[in-house]
């Protein structure tokens, strides 16, 4: 009931509104911290968390578990008598059927593979994108179409051809060969997500380079390269732990003796001779998921931009 | 724009631009050699009755016709139905909850986030093993329930021929649900934040603007992401050979797997060709349309 | 003596013309400007002049240099971009050096351009520091500067103020005006905005669809515009358009609106105005005199709609022959709406075109 109708002029504030009205709502919204929608929110999101966190604990509870502690005991229950035993086993001296000098062996083939593969796989894919996004020629549109329609072809369909053509080149079976391997299929979206990057930077700045006289590496190297780096850590991270995880090319284009971590880890496990050792098989889990988990909490939000742009379209 | 590198006199055609050429070459040569040449390679001799080795004698539809009479690619399929199916029906409902959810301005969304996807940074071996462990009836979550009391309690899909896909559905929406939750989160975000003002004004409640106007308006990202799961799903074999390896039996076996084994085990070429290019034909079921969709209709650039 | 020359020049984008023969002559010293709505052409044609686009057809010349093959360096040119461009993980000084750099030009030598143009441009505190430290019309000064010290006879600018605020767009408007005075270099400057084309241009040339409409200076593109089409794009608010028929009588010419009859006899046409020939008969707002003693010039009055008072003016909407017109007076003079006004017309400065063919009488 505001007094403001009858005239223009200002009513003296004590007139019609004495002080402050004690009546009714006033000042802060009053807010209740446990209100049914925080309590669905939250319960929800906390008992989803455990359903996620689950899995990992019980790998680690179990690792660190005698064989006999696991025998009789629930696995969820944290382990008595911790033991690191396991751990020392799998790494050096579990059996995969053709040896038994445990995992080691897979780590070091996969650094070995890992390495160059991330290196060749975005050297080659950023300048190939930098070409496709701003020194565009005939035709590049369609070879690049073809490249990113082929990132949805089951690798089933192209393992056979590139058996043979690595085999043509004398790389079958070797280290070499899985890296060009790597190189090919990290190329559709390595090269989107360059492309994408360098296409969304602003082009009058390369125009200006050109006006500068800048050519092709020039431009590349000294303009660009300098304004991209945080999209090369995030196609390192997606290289690295796509490449770590990798199975399937690791089982087809390697011999035994370079099996990546996957391989070994997964014929540790699945060996049937012997009595199954489930802390040793828990421990040799853990450490080949260690380095894609490891790279996945250092970089936290950029993870997340990583797979965010690897699996929007362009 | 066109861009080209050369000198004062008349362009050579050829030698226009000639470093972005130079530095498109792996490209091109992996989109047609490996892609389209591979494509179509293993297209013409899955029609070969190829065993050891690749051989040119063709046999008509010999191979698809075995295939389709095998039991294992048979429950291959059936496997791959139902597991498609689900998996894409719990990932697209559950991702979406879980972003809506992220989306209600709480607090330690990056810790709530950063458990969600952790899964995703892991092996599918990895987790393939893990669950395998948790789903030991001997020691596992059977085992547990019922020393809880609940003795009747029969929960092993691992070792149950009817009910082991389900098993690892399971292990794959572990895996795969934080990523689809990412997806759905950046696409809330990207929701202008008046659209929801507008709602709260106009007094529509919160579940019904998500259902009528928060998920039309996400249409995109769901395709997108639909795409994403499916052609994954397609994919699937590290999972199945690290949690079960096809067992019991052959009761979850995945035509990845049947490509692979009849490929590098059974030396019998035709029939891994015949069934990848079924693969190859089930994910163009899936992308043909969604790409005509997409960049069908204006032909916009990018 | 011409400094920068288009001869026919065509550009295509797949079956998209964007520039269909088009001519242009700058002449030395001269500051052009390519005024026009956005998609009418005018960056691609000054991209095409920078060699950033490949023409279609047609030649390029710059000092007499046919330099339509050549790459973007060696055509004497320096630019200045809308979003200012600077490199940005470089400091000013080396944004400004960069392109000598890779001419591999003597240091001595890119010292002293460097030093001439933070000079001119009085941006030397800022040369050690990085792009993204200066504020929006720093960064667009660096610009410039970077254009300075290639030492080119042609500059172009490519929307440069249009990022700007409207306080700081004016300010460095002038000071690319003092600019070119100093320089006397030949300026090649595209824009949407109507106030820079006037305020900047030797010449203006007004674009659309790709076609030149009208290359001229900017005070005969105000008041005597070659089409419906300049008239209407120059000017705010716009010009008052009025579709009617030509009468004659008493040997006087009339346009007949409606129920108005406007007397034309003192507009200066180029050709005779047949009587029912059907024409637009175009009105600058200013052009209108309200409630002013006339001797010779009939008067109309009209009904005052909306006032908007805008300080030094006062913008007046009303209704004359069955349509909205808006007059401009001096702000001091008000109307409330409602009230009805007398007004009449100096035809000398109208503007009359043919109906179907939309050029100037």
């Amino acid at each position: 009931m505001l007094n403001l109708v009858a005239n223009n002029s200002m009513v003296p504030e004590h007139d019609a509104v004495p002080g402050r009205i004690t009546a009714g709502p006033s000042g802060r919204k009053p807010r209740r911290k446990l209100s049914r929608r925080n309590i669905i929110v939250y319960g929800t999101l906390i008992v989803v968390a455990l359903y996620y966190l689950l899995p990992l604990y019980v790998m680690i509870a179990t690792s660190l578990k005698g064989m006999p502690e696991i025998r009789v005991g629930n696995i969820f229950a944290p382990p008595l008598e911790i033991t690191f035993e396991p751990w020392v086993k799998a790494w050096a001296e579990a059996c995969t059927g053709l040896n038994c000098d445990g995992l080691s062996r897979g780590f070091w083939n996969s650094v070995r593979i890992t390495v160059p593969s991330v290196i060749i796989s975005i050297a080659v894919a950023s300048v190939n994108g930098y070409a496709l996004a701003n020194w565009r020629f005939k035709g590049a549109e369609l070879f690049f179409t073809i490249l990113v329609v082929g990132a949805f072809i089951p690798y089933q369909v192209m393992i056979y051809p590139i058996v043979i053509v690595l085999r043509e080149m004398g790389v079958y079976g070797t280290l070499t060969g899985l890296v060009i391997v790597h190189t090919i299929f990290g190329m559709p979206i390595l090269t989107l997500l360059f492309r994408n990057y360098f296409a969304g930077l602003p082009e009058e700045l390369f125009k200006a380079a050109r006006v500068d006289g800048a050519g092709f590496w020039t431009i590349y190297f000294k303009i660009m390269l300098p304004m991209s780096l945080p999209i090369f850590v995030v196609a390192m991270i997606l290289q690295v732990t796509g490449i770590w995880n990798d199975f399937l090319f690791g089982v087809v284009f390697t011999r035994p003796e370079y099996y990546p971590m996957t391989v070994q880890l997964n014929n540790i496990v699945n060996s049937v001779q012997g009595v199954k050792e489930y802390n040793v098989n828990m421990a040799a889990t853990i450490l080949t998921g260690a380095v894609p988990l490891v790279v996945y909490f250092v970089s936290g939000r950029l993870f997340v931009r990583g797979i965010a742009a690897g699996a929007v379209k362009g | 724009m066109t861009a080209l590198t050369r000198g004062s006199g008349r362009p050579n055609q050829w030698l226009r631009n000639l470093n972005a050429k130079i530095a498109s070459i792996p490209m091109i040569l992996t989109a047609v050699v490996i892609f389209l040449g591979g494509t179509i390679w293993t297209v013409v001799y899955s029609f070969t009755n190829s065993k050891l080795l690749p051989r040119l004698s063709f046999v008509g539809l010999d191979q698809y016709e075995r295939l389709w009479a095998a039991p294992r690619w048979i429950i291959s399929i059936q496997n791959l139905a139902v597991y498609g199916f689900l998996s894409l029906i719990f990932s697209l409902v559950i991702g979406f909850v879980l972003a809506a959810l992220m989306d209600q301005k709480i607090r330690f969304e990056n810790t709530f986030r950063t458990i969600m996807l952790y899964p995703f940074a892991l092996s599918f071996i990895v987790t393939g093993l893990v669950w395998q462990w948790l789903l030991n009836p001997q020691f596992g979550i059977q085992s547990i329930v019922r020393s809880l009391g609940w003795t009747s309690f029969s929960f092993d899909p691992l070792y149950d021929a009817d009910i082991v896909i389900y098993g690892i559905l399971i292990a794959a929406l572990w895996q795969g649900t934080g990523l689809v939750m990412c997806l759905m989160l950046a696409g809330l975000r990207g929701i202008d934040e008046d659209i929801w003002k507008a709602a709260r004004v106009d007094g529509i409640p919160m579940w019904k603007t998500y259902v009528l106007i928060i998920i039309p308006m996400m249409r995109g990202v769901f395709i997108t992401t639909l795409v994403i799961i499916a052609s994954g799903i397609v994919k699937v074999y590290d999972l199945v050979v690290a949690q079960t390896s096809g067992g019991p039996g052959i009761a979850s076996e995945v035509p990845a797997k049947y490509v692979y084994d009849y490929m590098f085990q059974a030396q019998n070429l035709g029939q891994g060709f015949a069934a990848s290019t079924m693969m190859l034909i089930t994910v163009a079921i899936i992308i043909v349309p969604w790409a005509y969709l997409e960049f069908g209709g204006g032909r916009k650039r990018a | 003596m011409t400094s920068v020359s288009v001869r026919d020049l065509s550009l295509n984008f797949g079956a998209v013309t964007v520039l269909d023969r088009l001519n242009l002559d700058i002449d030395h010293g001269e500051f052009l400007v390519l005024l026009g709505s956005s998609g009418c052409g005018k960056s691609t044609l000054l991209n095409c002049i920078a060699g950033l686009l490949d023409v279609s057809d047609g030649q390029i010349f710059i000092k007499d240099r046919n330099v339509t093959w050549e790459e973007p360096k060696d055509r004497g040119i320096g630019m200045v971009f809308q979003s200012y461009a600077l490199y940005p993980q470089m400091s000013v000084e080396k944004n400004l050096s960069f392109g000598l750099q890779v001419a591999k030009i003597p240091q001595a030598e890119i010292d002293k351009r460097v030093k001439r143009a933070s000079e001119i441009l009085q941006i030397q505190p800022l040369l050690k520091r990085k792009p993204s430290e200066l504020s929006g019309g720093q960064r667009q000064r660096v610009a410039i500067g970077r254009a300075l010290v290639r030492d080119v006879d042609v500059f172009l600018f490519d929307e440069p103020l249009s990022n700007l605020d409207a306080k700081l767009r004016s300010e460095l408007r002038v000071e690319i005006k003092r600019l070119h005075q100093s320089l006397k270099n030949t300026m090649i400057y595209v824009t949407h905005d109507q106030i820079e084309a006037l305020t900047l241009a030797d010449r203006i040339a007004v674009m659309k669809s790709g076609v030149i409409q009208q290359l001229a200076d900017p005070m005969t593109i105000y008041n005597a515009p070659e089409n419906l089409f300049v008239a209407g794009f120059i000017g705010s608010p716009s010009m008052n358009f009025f579709r009617g028929e030509v009468e004659a009588k008493d040997s006087r010419s009339f346009v007949r609106v409606n129920d108005v009859a406007f007397d034309v006899t003192s507009y200066p046409a180029r050709t005779r105005l047949h009587p029912g020939q059907k024409v637009v008969l175009g009105l600058r707002p200013e052009h209108v005199k309200v409630d002013e003693a006339t001797e010779s010039h009939e008067v109309h009055p009209a009904t005052v709609d909306i006032e908007e008072p805008m300080g030094a003016d006062n913008l007046l909407w009303l209704t004359l022959a069955g349509q909205s017109m808006s007059v401009r007076i001096a702000g001091q003079r008000r109307y409330p709406p409602g009230s009805t006004v007398r007004l009449s017309f100096d035809m000398a400065v109208a503007s009359i075109f043919d109906a179907a063919s939309e050029n100037r009488l």
